[in-house]
């Protein structure tokens, strides 16, 4: 009755991988570009709009390569809308800028190339950020955002069915 | 009278008989600070002399009695007041008289039942200690030496390993598996994890080892968190059908054994957190578990007799069959 003086170390057993699991595309594939800024509208009415590109493999979104057309205030629609309806903690979104709104600016002020590359390199992180997660995944919200043409503000909010 | 001029004192030393022999064990105290004290099992006794050395020669000491305790006691930091004793015992030295010259007084509590371990924690402390004192009329003098007592244990009869399939539905699927639920503190974990479905973008996955410390009752009842060990096990995106090793070796983490409801005071457990990372810093996780016990040492024949037959009690049950021959070729896949 001798007691084992060195732990058995080996490693357990666990089933071969399937060599198309371990060779090909993984499951969780999922990018968004916000590319393409363009001015739309004239004088103090000018805003300015972003291309929300997606692609993805994960059987949670309808479509697999979708795009649409975004300005800012629908990234605030949203974020608002997930901070409601979820327990998320939503990422922050790049600034308002208010202060580039007002006169008498030296500069292009919400138009000045510079901060509109900002604010799309911003918008780009947040929307990768709150799409890839599991919670903000099953929200109407965010499929209407990213895959509709355009956001209907009168929507009945609400999960989506698997 | 001792309040002026100079009253007579003593200075008492205890000592114990097998000094020379007994092992000391290392304990952290309340500050931190690591000291070794004299190592005891349950059902041990606890034999010494009491030295009372007077502190001007010539001069009696009036007392009212000398003894020497063996206490076992609960401190709850919030509560110092109060120390819950669940061993007590007593022996006394010497009647309420006088002495002339300093003296040296033998002791013996036999077969003391020590039924706890030693622990000092966040919140709680359980000590033994001998105190001897002298009984006078305005101020005792005493003096306490702490003991450290391990609880020792068996290879359970009951091992089984802890095999479980968790996840977000359709986001994530793994099973994880550890190769036993009651580990000894120099014990290996030998486990993997399985990834059946993965839709999140995992950037790295760690284990890690959390103590909870849990004193009060009913409603007063107070967790107290220490992640002791923080273990990468992969780096990088995993796929279906993936499956990773885990070998945590526990000896390199200061643990100590499971402890629970002690006294009904406290406990002390142990829990694994599996930790999945994705690339926006998301933590998934799974807790589990594990009870940690004491294995004696090898008997050797330098110990004590009466040590060696403490440890005699806990040592020579039956092992788990294990194979005689085992492979040294591991497939690396």
């Amino acid at each position: 009755m001798s007691e084992p003086s060195v732990a058995d170390t080996r490693r357990l057993n666990s089933k071969p991988q399937d060599l198309t699991d371990a060779y090909g595309p993984p499951s969780n594939f999922l990018e968004i570009d916000v590319y393409d800024p363009q001015t739309v509208g004239v004088g103090r009415n000018r805003y300015t709009t972003y291309e929300v590109r997606m692609r993805t493999n994960l059987p949670i979104f309808k479509l697999k390569d979708s795009c649409v057309r975004r300005r800012y205030r629908d990234f605030e629609w949203l974020k608002n809308e997930l901070e409601r309806d979820s327990k998320i903690v939503v990422p922050s979104l790049p600034g308002k800028a208010l202060k580039r709104q007002l006169p008498f600016r030296g500069d292009d002020g919400l138009f000045e190339d510079s901060f509109i590359e900002e604010r799309r390199l911003g918008l780009e992180q947040f929307i990768n950020r709150i799409a890839g997660h599991p919670l903000a995944q099953n929200e109407r919200c965010l499929h209407m955002f990213l895959q509709e043409e355009s956001i209907d503000r009168n929507y009945i909010p609400g999960k989506v069915r698997h | 009278m001792s309040f002026f001029g100079f009253g007579q004192s003593a200075d008492i030393d205890i000592v114990l008989n097998d000094a020379e022999t007994r092992k000391k064990a290392e304990h952290k105290s309340e500050d931190g600070r690591k000291d070794k004290y004299f190592l005891f099992y349950d059902g041990e006794t606890v034999s010494g002399k009491v030295n009372v050395t007077l502190k001007y020669p010539g001069k009696r000491l009036e007392h009212n009695g000398i003894k020497i305790e063996f206490i076992g006691q609960i401190e709850l930091y919030y509560d110092r007041g109060n120390h819950h004793e669940f061993v007590s015992l007593v022996k006394d030295l010497a009647r309420p008289g006088e002495l002339t010259q300093s003296q040296t007084f033998d002791f013996e509590f036999t077969h003391v039942e020590k039924p706890y371990e030693s622990y000092t924690g966040q919140n709680v402390k359980l000590r033994y200690f001998l105190r001897a004192t002298i009984g006078r009329r305005l101020n005792d003098i005493s003096k306490e030496m702490d003991i450290v007592v391990h609880t020792l244990s068996t290879y359970p009869e009951l091992n089984s390993s802890i095999k479980m399939e968790v996840g977000i539905e359709d986001c994530l699927h793994i099973e994880f598996e550890y190769n036993k639920s009651k580990y000894h503190l120099k014990d290996v974990i030998v486990g993997k994890i399985y990834f059946l479905l993965v839709r999140i973008k995992i950037k790295h996955m760690e284990i890690d080892i959390i103590k909870r410390e849990t004193t009060g009752t009913g409603p007063n009842v107070y967790h107290e968190n220490d992640t002791i060990a923080k273990y990468e096990i992969m780096d990088g995106a995993p796929v279906r059908g993936e499956s990773i090793p885990i070998r945590l070796f526990l000896a390199g983490y200061e643990m100590t054994p499971t402890m629970r409801d002690v006294n009904k005071k406290f406990s002390v457990r142990y829990y694994l957190n599996l930790v999945l990372i994705d690339e926006e810093e998301r933590r998934y996780f799974k807790q589990q578990e594990i009870t940690l016990w004491r294995k004696g040492d090898i008997v050797r024949k330098s110990m004590s007799h009466q040590a060696a037959i403490a440890s005699q009690r806990f040592e020579g049950s039956s092992y788990p069959e294990k194979p005689q021959t085992q492979s040294n070729a591991e497939d690396d896949g």
